[in-house]
């Protein structure tokens, strides 16, 4: 096998360029246009929404409370008005809908800068890399659960590389670009996909929404599979592709049940077998044997 | 179970535990690590510095801290643009919203748009009364500075406070400087000061004489014994020890000393004034007491 073949490069031969790259535009659209709206008001004078990801308020009648920020407002013992935690409860079943780490991929600003680090790391062909468990940023979101609760004051907000370049963005960067710098230079140097995949506790609390989202990415087509490897080198979280595409002998279903699968599609661009769609995390069998043997949802969380 | 149990070491079962163990230990004490500093960075990082002005409403520091989620929606309600989120690097914490009497004082709005805005109550929404604020507390700190405290009728401060001759009024004092005028004394009373900074903001100086300063700066505290004698004498409606002795004084005839307050009285009836037309009057009068 070579090493340096890009993925998707067989993809763009089969099914042309736009198609085999349509989710990541889709992606890139939405996370500039979210982006965009918030920007709409600061530069241009249009208050469309006003705030940032950490609350916000769209047309002066629809609060949006990040439910992370707010939990660990609870914690430090504040009773939020109601405009929070009505705002906090649309996000939360907007994305126990939808998979919680789609705030990761279509959302979050960060994932542009990881992106762009994977993408240069990619490029430079750089695999050495620092040993990191992916179960990292669990501890890391007990932990900045609990200095709220023993600090009353909310620690992880004076370092959270997600608000603070959001609201840079929108309110004034100051030195914050240090901290998406230190990001970027993690995840092109350090490690692969270190922060976004290993490090941070916003995707892990978000992964927690998405145990039971009915909205997946199945591998229905996965006899199609002809081991190219490239939804693997693609994938921000690698391991939650190879129960659903592989599993097919020990009788594990075609959908993706991980809760940490940021529903990104990437992989839907990069085959060109098409093995992949996105779909529900309904009539999860295997196609051998027809039985409803669903497998347990979202246990791979903390692998 | 009991199987297992008796497997030798290096069974593969046994080693994945280790492992499983070591990575747990591993990561959790290199998270333990990074709470610890950043938990350190973070109380450091509370420290709010004293020209920095929280907006109307807002909850004692730490609790602040704990009840902002640094969405800016205060900031952006703000019609007069005087609030900012702090960016790092600021001596503020991040993203709380804050604001600098000098550059940009609060204007007071009667609806307290900021208020309104806040999702959390990190601004306290049973403010509605924006004379209630309590942001801080204007402080004439350099009296060397001060115009009016050399005689000069600058009053600035005192004209543009929004609570004019509540929270900061003139108290007049004698100028011995010049020996013969008035000094007008600008004087802050706490019980009304919003601490809105409009009086810094319009401080003629190059660097303003009067500041607003968090109030725990500004205020001194009495020992919680003390108590003011007048105050509890006149609670008893009388002298708690030896009852006051009426000082006398002797004065000429048609003449009258008022202890309330007015002093000197010169009788009505009496048509007798200390000082006659003629100047040989005083002189006489003078020379009869010698006599």
């Amino acid at each position: 096998m070579i090493r340096d073949r890009r993925p998707g490069v067989e993809a763009v031969a089969v099914k042309g360029w736009l198609a085999a790259n349509k989710w990541l535009l889709a992606r890139r659209f939405t996370q500039l246009s979210i982006l965009g709206l918030f920007l709409l008001g600061p530069w241009f004078g249009i208050w469309i929404v006003k705030g940032n990801l950490n609350a916000s308020l769209t047309l002066d009648v629809l609060p949006l409370t990040d439910p992370y920020v707010l939990l660990q407002s609870l914690l430090a013992g504040q009773m939020p008005e109601l405009a929070a935690i009505s705002g906090a409860l649309i996000i939360v079943a907007f994305y126990l809908l939808v998979g919680g780490r789609v705030y990761c991929s279509w959302v979050c600003p960060v994932n542009m800068v990881t992106d762009a680090a994977h993408w240069l790391r990619e490029r430079l062909g750089i695999t050495g890399a620092a040993r990191l468990s992916s179960t990292t940023r669990y501890w890391i979101l007990a932990a900045t659960l609990l200095l709220a609760l023993f600090t009353g004051t909310l620690v992880w907000e004076i370092v959270n590389p997600v608000s603070m370049s959001h609201r840079g963005l929108i309110f004034g960067m100051g030195l914050a670009w240090l901290v998406v710098l230190a990001v970027f230079l993690m995840d092109f140097l350090v490690s692969r996909r270190a922060w976004c995949g290993h490090l941070c506790p916003v995707g892990a609390f978000y992964s927690l929404l998405a145990l039971r989202s009915p909205l997946r990415v199945r591998a229905d087509q996965r006899e199609q599979c002809d081991d190219c490897m490239d939804c693997f080198l693609v994938c921000p979280e690698p391991r939650v592709i190879r129960p659903a595409l592989k599993g097919a002998d020990k009788g594990i279903g075609p959908v993706i049940t991980s809760a940490n699968c940021t529903n990104c599609g990437r992989c839907i661009d990069v085959c060109a077998k098409d093995v992949f769609r996105f779909g529900s995390r309904f009539g999860n069998w295997t196609d051998t044997d027809e039985q409803t043997t669903q497998h347990s949802p979202g246990v791979e969380v903390l692998r | 179970m009991t199987a297992t149990a008796h497997k030798p070491r290096s069974t593969p079962a046994s080693s994945a535990r280790r492992r499983f163990l070591v990575d747990a230990a591993r990561t959790g004490g290199g998270v333990a690590l990074l709470s610890l500093g950043v938990g350190l960075y973070a109380r450091q990082a509370a420290s709010l510095p004293a020209l920095a002005v929280r907006p109307p409403g807002a909850l004692d520091e730490p609790q602040f801290l704990g009840a902002c989620i640094r969405c800016g929606l205060c900031v952006r309600d703000c019609p007069y643009d005087t609030l900012s989120l702090a960016t790092l690097g600021d001596e503020v914490t991040t993203g709380t919203p804050y604001f600098t009497a000098r550059d940009v004082p609060c204007e007071m709005c009667e609806d307290i748009p900021c208020v309104k805005a806040c999702p959390t109550g990190a601004l306290d929404h049973e403010l509605t009364d924006i004379d209630d604020a309590r942001m801080g507390l204007a402080v004439l700190i350099d009296e060397e500075n001060c115009l009016n405290f050399q005689g000069l009728r600058c009053d600035v401060c005192y004209r543009v406070c929004p609570l004019i001759d509540k929270a900061i009024t003139l108290e007049m004092q004698h100028n011995a400087r010049s020996g013969k005028h008035a000094m007008f004394i600008p004087a802050v009373h706490s019980d009304a000061c919003t601490g809105c900074g409009k009086c810094e903001k319009a401080c003629v100086l190059e660097k303003a004489a009067i500041k607003v300063l968090p109030t725990r700066l500004a205020k001194g505290e009495l020992g919680h014994h003390y108590r003011w004698g007048w105050q509890e004498k006149q609670k008893a409606g009388g002298s708690l020890v030896t009852p006051d002795q009426q000082h006398r004084y002797n004065l000429p005839e048609g003449e009258r000393y008022d202890y309330e307050g007015k002093g000197l009285i010169f009788e009505e009836s009496s048509d007798k004034v200390p000082f006659g037309s003629d100047p040989l009057d005083t002189l006489k009068r003078g020379m009869e007491g010698r006599r």
